[in-house]
Formats: structure tokens, C-alpha cells, sequence
């Protein structure tokens, strides 16, 4: 007997996805922004040598990046509360994205750092500005201008990992889909549906992310 | 049910097996199918090109893990019942082979254009200058990013312990539960990726660097 696909029990249920959705969005906009200003952080430690956390960032970026986000996230939601760190489902996945995202815009942005030309940064100080005016004129914006498109797709990539939060019970996206087809048992069906909405979802991010770098990083004064 | 640190070492040890198991079979068979899709993504036909470019995007741009519950519940409608191991192989080539072949179009692409005509004039087909001037350029360009995507890989397979699949991660899980010690369970979890990952990530970058100084 064949199979009849039916996506009449999904469609049913649009407005847990969209309100998944929504919960996802904004967990990778908070992760985005407390990450990319911890990258940021790390990256002026890591290229300028400032010790000893240029040491302690090296460590970090390196566990973080070569162990999975699930790991990170078990750890942080299952591991901590033995330290007596209590985390909710929300706050843990928080951090584990932020952590994640943090250290690879480390690396990401350092790399913009270090190609900043020595002699810009002297012929900054030649003219009188103080060491945080030459950090956000000279070195920070043109490093971010450089590495806008790698962070762009660090930022889906951590948009797509989210997914794996729903194994901690964080309502978002892939919670509302696994939600939804223990109801219905259109298991097929809910999940390309949801599949559908990420790729909208990761389109959706990278063309305000080019805006954004177009507006206000790349192109602007 | 009383665990010593020795069994639950032993246990996450069987499970670090099946991890790198399924990363190997997924690296491999996503290099195989990688290829082939790279070659319809730079091939002279229009519409391989535009069906190797929304293959690369849909599987660059949704989770892992719905790729997983789909070839996991897509299979079992057809009727016949998947193992979370061939699901898991299957998702993993599939998800491997979309970016290597971005990766390695992108080493394709970085050999200059003048090979191609002056193969051309040598009367070569596009097959002969593929195989005997493209892709040997091609493949030293590749060799550093290649490395370095298998990072990717190996963290993927993490994913699979959701479809039931019993790896490191998975063996993890049921140890933390079993021992209620998940602090030291998923630290020894997490240690064993990094030995796995570590060497991969220091190949890639030392491969990088000899590469930069030769080219």
C-alpha cells in the first residue's frame, strides 16, 4: 500500500510552527550578539597578544571548536548544575550559543584584525587618537568589513545548530515540530515542513545580514 | 547498578568506535558523492548546474537534524523499517557530500581559466583536461580545506545520538543517566571528540601554511 502524503495536519498547526520559528530567530539573535561581542573581545586579546588571555582564548576557541554544540549544550544544561550552576532550558541554550558562536567569531574576526596594515594603526596614534578611537576607526570596522561574509555564515551555521536545543526541551523550531507530529503522527510531513522553514529561515538571515553589512559595515563611512 | 570510572572509560570508549565508524563511511561516501556533484555544479549543462546548486543549498542551509528525521521517517514510509545506523550513514553522506562539493568547486574554480582554453587548444576534451590538468592543481588546493571540513564531520555525527544511534554522544547520555555524574560524563564525552577533532584541526592548519608558502 502506498503511502498518501498529507500536509492537511501540519498546515493545521502553522501557528506553533511560525511561533517556534519565532522563538529560534530570536535565540540566534540574542546568541548572535552577545557571541559576535565576545568574538570581538577575543579577537582584540588573540591579535594584540594581551596576556595571559591570549592564552585562555587560545584554549577556549580550541575546545569549543573542536567538540559538537549538543556536547556543549549537555555539559552546560546537565554538567553545571554539579557545580551548582542551574540553568532553565532557555538560559542553557542561550549560553551555549553565545560560547559557540563567541569562539568562532574569535578566530573569524582576529583574522580581520591581523590583516589591518601596522602602519594605519600608527598613523592613527601619529594623529592623536586614543587607543579605543584607533580600535573602533581603524581596526575594528575595516577587520569587520573584511570578514562580514565568513561571520555571515557562522551565524546560519549557529542558526541551524540551534535545532538540537529541543533535546533540552527549549521550545523553539525543531520542540513545536516534534510537538506536532507526536499529535498527528505525520512525522514525514512535519518535518519537511520545518525543513522548509529553516532554509526560509537561513535565506531570510543572510540577505538582512548582507543588508546590514552593506548599510552599516562594508559600504558605510 | 554501581559504575567504576573504568567502566564508564570502557563503554565511552565502544562508543568513540562507532563515531569515528560513521564518520569514516560518511566521509567517504560524501567524497563520492561530492564529486559527482561537484562535476554537475561546474558542468557545460545548465540544468545540472542548477540542480547540483539547490541540491548544495538545501543542505547547507537547513539543520543537520532535520536531514536526519527526514531520511529516518522518509525511508520507513516507503515500508521498509531503517536502522538509525544507515539513517544516520545515509543523512551524513548526503550533508557531507553538499559542502565538500562547494569546497572543492571552489578549488576548481581557483585554477586560472587560461588551462582551460590552452587545453582547449591542444585539442583536449573536457574530460582530458579535467583529469590531467584541472583536478591534479585542484586537488593540492583542496587537501587544507578538505582536513578541515572533516572536523565538521566528525562533530556531525554527534547529531545521530537524537535518531538513537549509539555513539559517543548517545553512550554518553545513557551513562549520565545511569551514574548520575553528567559533569564528568560529558567532560570525558567532550575530551574524547576533542582527541578525535584536535589532530584534524592542527593537519589543516599546518597543510594551509605548507601550502602558502609553496604556492
Amino acid at each position: 500500500m502506498a503511502y498518501e502524503m498529507d500536509f492537511g495536519p501540519v498546515l493545521a498547526n502553522t501557528d506553533v510552527l511560525l511561533q517556534g520559528a519565532m522563538f529560534t530567530l530570536g535565540l540566534t539573535a540574542i546568541g548572535t550578539l552577545l557571541g559576535v561581542g565576545l568574538g570581538i573581545a577575543g579577537a582584540l586579546v588573540r591579535a594584540w597578544r594581551i596576556r595571559p588571555f591570549n592564552y585562555l582564548f587560545g584554549l577556549y576557541v580550541e575546545l569549543i571548536r573542536n567538540t559538537p554544540f549538543i556536547v556543549q549544550l549537555f555539559f552546560i544544561f546537565f554538567g553545571l548544575p554539579a557545580l551548582g550552576l542551574r540553568l532553565n532550558e532557555w538560559e542553557a541554550a542561550v549560553l551555549a550559543m553565545v560560547i559557540n558562536l563567541g569562539a568562532y567569531s574569535t578566530e573569524i574576526i582576529r583574522a580581520g584584525v591581523q590583516a589591518v596594515p601596522p602602519g594605519q594603526i600608527e598613523a592613527a596614534s601619529a594623529l592623536a587618537m586614543t587607543r579605543m578611537e584607533i580600535f573602533r576607526h581603524v581596526v575594528l570596522r575595516p577587520a569587520l568589513a573584511k570578514v562580514w561574509p565568513a561571520l555571515s555564515s557562522q551565524i546560519i551555521i549557529v542558526m541551524l545548530g540551534s535545532a538540537v536545543c529541543s533535546q533540552i526541551s527549549t521550545e523553539e523550531l525543531t520542540f513545536a515540530a516534534n510537538f506536532i507530529q507526536s499529535r498527528n503522527f505525520r512525522a514525514f510531513e512535519t518535518y519537511l515542513a520545518t525543513t522548509l522553514l529553516y532554509l526560509a529561515m537561513a535565506i531570510l538571515i543572510r540577505q538582512l545580514l548582507g543588508w546590514i553589512g552593506r548599510r552599516y559595515v562594508v559600504g558605510a563611512r | 547498578m554501581e559504575f567504576t570510572f573504568w567502566d564508564i572509560a570502557r563503554n565511552l570508549l565502544t562508543g568513540l568506535e562507532w563515531t569515528l565508524a560513521l564518520s569514516l563511511v560518511a566521509f567517504i561516501c560524501g567524497g563520492v558523492v561530492g564529486l559527482l556533484v561537484m562535476l554537475a555544479r561546474i558542468a557545460p549543462v545548465r540544468w545540472l548546474r542548477i540542480l547540483a546548486y539547490s541540491y548544495i543549498e538545501l543542505f547547507q542551509g537547513t539543520p543537520l537534524l532535520m536531514q536526519l528525521f527526514i531520511v529516518f521517517f522518509g525511508v520507513a514510509l516507503l515500508g521498509t523499517e531503517v536502522s538509525a545506523w544507515l539513517a544516520a550513514a545515509a543523512a551524513l553522506t548526503l550533508f557531507t557530500s553538499a559542502f565538500l562539493a562547494e569546497i572543492w568547486r571552489g578549488c576548481v574554480e581557483s585554477v586560472s581559466r587560461g588551462q582551460w582554453e590552452a587545453s582547449e587548444c591542444l585539442a583536449m576534451t573536457r574530460l582530458e583536461t579535467l583529469r590531467y590538468v584541472v583536478l591534479p592543481q585542484a586537488l593540492r588546493i583542496a587537501v587544507a580545506p578538505t582536513v578541515g571540513f572533516s572536523v565538521q564531520v566528525v562533530k556531525g555525527t554527534a547529531v545521530t545520538s537524537i535518531i538513537g544511534f549509539t555513539e559517543l554522544t548517545k553512550t554518553g547520555s545513557m551513562l549520565a543517566n545511569a551514574t548520575f555524574e553528567p559533569f564528568m560524563v560529558y567532560g570525558l564525552v567532550a575530551l574524547g571528540y576533542f582527541a578525535l577533532c584536535y589532530p584534524l584541526s592542527r593537519a589543516a592548519y599546518h597543510l594551509e601554511r605548507r601550502l602558502n608558502v609553496t604556492a
